[in-house]
């Protein structure tokens, strides 16, 4: 039991971390969705594995509200969105794909060597989920980061946000209503950048976020 | 042991004079350089001797010459005997090598002189024992090898070429001198063995390690200290160049090696990170470099840059054992880089020969100009190919060898207890096996481009083979490169006094293995047997060859080149150089060089021909090196105002500097 | 006379490696005509067409040198080598410790050296473009393999073929996110490595989209022979690579009898024909894509390769 329990368990979180990487890869906005469902799905699965091994029901609950909103609402929702704003086409990167994936590769070393270094003493599955954790919230910053389509930064957020949730349930214990809170706010958030999209491409034109920045004044 | 090999340095110095009376005469060239040869000979044999010999005692001299207090000091130990094989190895290549390429040098008189300088200068940089024979034997070495680089100075670059190289090995001596003075301490003990007596305090070996990195670095060709190796090893005559590339840069090896293992006490942990992050780069960056090139000779000493970062992974590597207590692991690691050290030093005095051949024969050190020289020179075409698969790193040859070594070690990474380490090394791996892929991409475009196809020039057409003596000096080489290939257990089982010496552990003993094979650390876990995949690719080579020609068809008929139906007879439809490159360049070349391709077509109805222009921009020059040339420049036009003083303007300088010092000697507590 | 067993199983490996090849290759051709519903030629086709093109004359450019020549049985012999210490229905071959796994590739890495070298002999333009593309796709391809190879033998704790094979089969290893990565990523560079779609067509005679092709496109009669039968060789030699790795059932042990011998000779073709069978489903249902899209393809494998050895620190002894 033992042995099996912490072999899934690291399947599932490493592959959360692999399917981040996936997201980096990705140069069209569909497949970014369709990958951001698939993230979505680990994650669930991953949690739910958990629940399993850790006894918790309210776990469930947890991988019942990933699933829903994430893995199903929200990337149909972007994708109607991006049919609306009808900008299908390819993302532009800041940087190259190759660079990013280097960068990635150097994030996911250094948060496995801060997270094997503090926690010494965890038990194992604690500590490889929280190396996991920090490895998915990096890559998801590391999105916002290099991309500049206000869609793309949705998801990059959006997997951040999974990141943190697969540190919760990796740390046994916390309550339920923190798990809804958190589901809760990521709704709110989805739904103001909803608005705020349409509002910068009401005034813009475009979703380019580089279009809200030459507003300001910044770059040239 | 050290007086014979003193005497050997000392016969070397004595044929300076002698250069100098007889150099514009045509014996002065046999007689220099058959000399040398004879003396590299002895020296080798000495060497060979000391570190194959049981006497485990370093042998020790102290000359009443120098300091009058300190004497110079000399000792030939494993470490010094073994590169001082490998120096005189390289001089008595060069030397054999010469006899028959200075025939054709334009101006004798301004190389006989320092060529056997330049070998007394290396000589005594590994015999030296103390900092001030040590520091007196480089500057010898690094002057005299810049009067080598100068010997061609009308040549447009060359000049350049020089002074740059001019002050980078200033610039290293100086680190060199402040890293012998930090070792050396307050009670100014200068010789070695007073050095490894007391090794330095904490914060100081770290500066040491610094300081010994630039110093030593610079003149290796660590990425970003390299700047002045490609312009000044390919400015230098051929025999030269790989002097400068195959042995002074081990020269600079071995004045890591003495002072970070020997003399620096024991490695702190962080030590390694730095070698093997600066190794790592350096190999990668110098093989890119490398491919961006179409001067043969350029390529060849960026390839230098990067053998020397695959050398230092392997001496980061042998640190961070070292310093977490694992020495048998630590002699793996620096058993592989000192192997490295010896392959590089023959393949890449190969290739240089072959270089100076074509150079030779044809004129032209452009590859876009070359071409089909395969045809003309069969056997320079022949060893050069055995130089391109051995450092391109391809079995059964010796530069595997040493990668392989270097790859077994890194494959130990896991059992040490820093995690940052436990990272770093596959990531430095990675990039070593990069480096080793794009090495070899990069020595098919070398031969590829050089000697097949067809010729692209009448020079290159107009070819002829180099003569015998040449010839022979590379096949002695080659003929390394298969032994060293084949028979690694040998050079590894004799590295062994010199890694027990630094790292406390020695590899296992390679003699007895069945087979010849060689197993780094246990049978299970690894083993390789060159000797055996050699007899394995001949043996069904030859029986495919034979049972195809007799039971199916030895026929042969020569025709045009097919070509999908669109032959051009133009040989500059064929790829070039720069063709090449191209997908590489594409991959890699627009991030790390900024490499901008640019198409001008001429307007519709205009006959003029399109041209395609690319931009390379060398970032570490443009970021490091511009901005202080720059500043350098600024204060000199500033300062160029104290040129035309009038003469009572310059006394009262120099009485405001007399009147300020005593003012500070005054005011001193 | 155990070792006169030990030679013989070394030497049937041999052979039965040189007689599988074009069968695989024939197997690969046939599986993919009948996913595009023709019905595609019989079997043992590319035994005929290396009887036939070993009959032949060879036709030799006016300029190609000795080094043309020579290279066709230095290509063949190099393969032919390392393809015989792969384990493909034994472990523990006689000759297995002559050489480990990074000696295999440097082995394959010796053969596309002086392959590429061939493309640049006559001087022709295609035979330029096949060698640069080659050059540039094994620059990214072999670093990937090495990293494959740092995560196998970090985990077996040894470059040996063998051993790896006989820690793979243990039950110790368990599931493991490291494995799956390099299965992914060897996956990807086997494909690179042997020129099929989507990163180059081996069927193609369209010029500018050919690598393997354009770079052999002056050779003829027995060296073509020989290069075309070192190609299939290569295909069998990472086949069996990924069976004996990531599906090790069956093989049978060093000190097996003729029984196990027979059902890890049985277990090897099954695999190999399972392996075509996959290998001709992918490749009809994707496209190839452009040559400069290659990098990103080999580039994401060296990152699952780094990747995959990355996460080798998580264990669960941990």
């Amino acid at each position: 039991m033992g042995e099996l329990s912490y072999d899934v368990a690291h399947l599932l979180a490493g592959s959360l971390v692999l399917v981040s990487f996936m997201q980096l890869y990705q140069d069209r906005l569909y497949a970014l969705l369709n990958i951001f469902a698939l993230h979505a799905l680990v994650l669930t699965l991953s949690v739910a594995w958990q629940a399993y091994v850790q006894e918790a029901p309210h776990l469930y609950v947890t991988a019942g509200i990933a699933l829903v909103f994430k893995a199903i609402v929200i990337p149909v929702a972007l994708h109607r969105i991006i049919v609306k704003l009808g900008i299908h086409r390819e993302i532009e990167t800041v940087v190259g794909v190759g660079p990013t994936m280097l960068l990635g590769m150097g994030l996911v070393a250094l948060s496995m060597v801060v997270m094997l270094r503090v926690t010494t003493d965890a038990d194992p599955l604690a500590r490889q989920d929280l190396a996991f954790a920090l490895s998915v919230v990096l890559l998801g910053l590391l999105v916002m980061v290099t991309r500049r389509n206000a869609v793309s930064q949705v998801v990059g957020f959006m997997s951040l946000e999974n990141g943190l949730v697969l540190a919760a349930t990796g740390a046994k214990g916390m309550p339920l209503v923190v798990e809804i809170s958190v589901a809760f706010s990521i709704l709110i958030a989805f739904i103001v950048i909803g608005i705020f999209l349409f509002r910068i491409r009401e005034r813009f034109d475009s979703v380019d976020i580089q279009t809200l920045d030459r507003f300001r004044g910044e770059r040239r | 042991m050290v007086h014979l090999a003193l005497i050997g340095a000392a016969v070397l110095i004595a044929i300076v004079p002698v250069a100098m009376l007889m150099r514009t005469s045509s014996h002065g060239r046999p007689i220099v350089y058959g000399i040398s040869l004879i003396v590299s000979l002895a020296l080798l044999a000495i060497a060979l001797l000391t570190l194959l010999g049981s006497s485990e005692a370093a042998s020790v001299a102290v000359l009443p010459l120098g300091l009058p207090w300190l004497g110079a000091h000399f000792r030939l130990d494993a470490l010094a005997a073994f590169f001082l094989a490998v120096v005189n190895l390289g001089c008595a290549a060069a030397s054999l090598f010469a006899l028959g390429y200075g025939r054709h040098e334009h101006d004798p008189q301004r190389v006989l002189p320092f060529y056997p300088a330049f070998l007394a200068g290396m000589t005594l940089v590994v015999l030296a024992a103390d900092a001030f024979s040590f520091l007196v034997a480089w500057e010898f070495m690094s002057l005299s090898s810049w009067a080598l680089v100068m010997a061609h100075h009308r040549v447009s670059d060359n000049a350049r070429a020089g002074y740059i190289y001019l002050v980078m090995a200033s610039f290293g001596t100086l680190a060199l001198l402040l890293t012998f003075g930090l070792l050396a301490g307050p009670g100014g003990g200068y010789t070695f063995a007073d050095m490894r007596a007391v090794p330095p305090s904490a914060g100081l070996a770290a500066a040491v390690l610094i300081l010994a990195l630039i110093g030593t670095g610079s003149k290796a060709g660590l990425v970003p200290l390299h700047v002045w190796l490609p312009l000044a090893h390919p400015a230098a005559p051929s025999h030269v160049s790989a002097l400068m590339s195959g042995v002074m840069t081990k020269v600079a090896v071995y004045g890591f090696v003495r002072i970070v293992f020997d003399l620096a006490g024991e490695p702190a942990w962080w030590w390694s990170m730095v070698v093997l992050a600066l190794g790592g780069i350096t190999a990668v960056m110098g093989v890119l470099y490398a491919l961006m090139q179409h001067d043969l000779k350029r390529l060849l000493a960026y390839h230098t840059v990067e053998n020397i970062g695959i050398i230092f992974i392997g001496f980061g590597l042998a640190l961070a054992f070292k310093a977490h207590g694992m020495p048998l692991a630590a002699a793996l690691a620096l058993t592989a880089g000192l192997l490295h050290v010896f392959n590089h030093s023959v393949f890449k005095s190969l290739l240089f020969f072959g270089a100076g051949a074509v150079l030779n024969a044809t004129g032209e050190r452009d590859m876009e100009h070359l071409g089909g020289l395969i045809h003309r020179m069969p056997q320079t075409a022949f060893v050069f190919l055995v130089g391109c698969a051995a450092i391109s790193a391809l079995p059964p040859l010796n530069g595997f060898v040493s990668e392989w070594l270097t790859f077994q070690a890194i494959l130990l990474s896991p059992a040490l207890p820093s995690w940052g380490l436990k990272f770093l090394v596959p990531a430095v791996g990675a990039l070593l096996a990069l480096s080793a892929a794009l090495a070899a991409a990069c020595f098919v475009k070398a031969f590829g481009v050089t000697f097949l196809g067809r010729p692209r020039t009448p020079a290159a057409a107009g070819a002829q083979e180099t003569d015998a003596l040449s010839l022979a000096a590379m096949m002695v080489l080659a003929a390394l490169c298969l032994i060293a290939g084949i028979l690694p257990g040998l050079f590894i089982d004799s590295l062994a006094p010199v890694v027990q010496a630094l790292v406390g552990a020695r590899m296992p003993v390679q003699h007895g293995v069945e087979w010849l094979s060689i197993v780094p650390v246990a049978e299970s876990r690894s083993s390789y047997n060159g000797l055996l995949v050699f007899v394995f690719m001949v043996i069904s080579g030859w029986l495919a060859a034979l049972a195809i020609h007799r039971l199916a068809s030895d026929r042969l008929r020569r025709a045009p080149p097919w070509d999908c139906g669109y032959p051009d007879p133009s040989p500059i439809t064929q790829y070039s150089a720069s063709s090449f490159a191209q997908p590489i360049r594409r991959v890699f070349g627009t991030m790390v060089f900024r490499a901008r391709e640019r198409v001008e077509m001429p307007p519709p109805g205009d006959s003029a021909p399109a041209r395609l222009t690319v931009e390379l921009r060398d970032l570490i020059w443009d970021v490091l090196y511009a901005p202080i040339a720059s500043g350098v420049g600024a204060a000199a036009t500033r300062l160029n105002a104290l040129q035309f003083l009038t003469i009572r303007q310059f006394l009262s300088l120099v009485f405001s500097a007399l009147v300020f010092l005593l003012l500070v000697l005054a005011i001193w507590p | 006379m155990a070792l006169i067993l030990d030679l013989a199983v070394q030497g049937a490996q041999m052979l039965l490696v040189l007689l599988l090849a074009p069968l695989l290759t024939g197997f690969v051709r046939k599986a993919k005509a009948r996913f595009l519903r023709r019905r595609g030629p019989p079997l043992w086709q590319p035994y005929l067409d290396l009887v036939r093109l070993m009959r032949k004359d060879v036709v030799l450019a006016h300029n190609a040198s000795w080094l043309f020549r020579v290279i066709p049985y230095l290509v063949f012999a190099a393969t032919w080598v390392a393809v015989s210490l792969v384990p493909t229905f034994r472990t523990g071959l006689l000759f297995s410790w002559s050489a480990d796994l990074i000696a295999i590739i440097a082995l394959l890495g010796s053969a596309r050296f002086f392959q590429a070298l061939a493309g640049l002999d006559v001087g022709t333009s295609f035979g330029g473009i096949g060698s640069s593309r080659e050059v540039m796709i094994a620059s990214l391809a072999e670093p990937a393999m090495i990293m494959i190879v740092f995560t196998l033998a970090l985990l077996a704790g040894s470059t040996q073929l063998s051993t790896m094979v006989g820690f793979l089969v243990s039950p110790e290893v368990g599931l493991r996110v490291s494995l799956g990565l390099a299965l992914i990523a060897l996956i990807m560079v086997a494909i690179a490595e042997n020129a099929r779609i989507p990163v180059d067509n081996p069927a193609t005679h369209l010029e500018l989209t050919m690598v393997h092709e354009a770079m052999v496109l002056e050779y003829s009669g027995r060296h073509l022979a020989l290069i075309d039968l070192a190609a299939s060789l290569k295909l069998l030699l990472y086949v069996s690579l990924i069976a004996c790795l990531f599906a090790p059932w069956g093989i049978a042990g060093a000190s097996a009898g003729l029984a196990a011998l027979a059902i890890g000779a049985a277990a090897y073709v099954g695999k190999l024909a399972a392996g075509g069978f996959l290998l001709a489903l992918f490749e009809t249902s994707i496209a190839k894509m452009r040559v400069f899209r290659v990098p990103e393809f080999l580039g994401a494998a060296l990152m699952l390769g780094l990747l995959a050895t990355l996460l080798l620190f998580f264990s669960r002894s941990l």
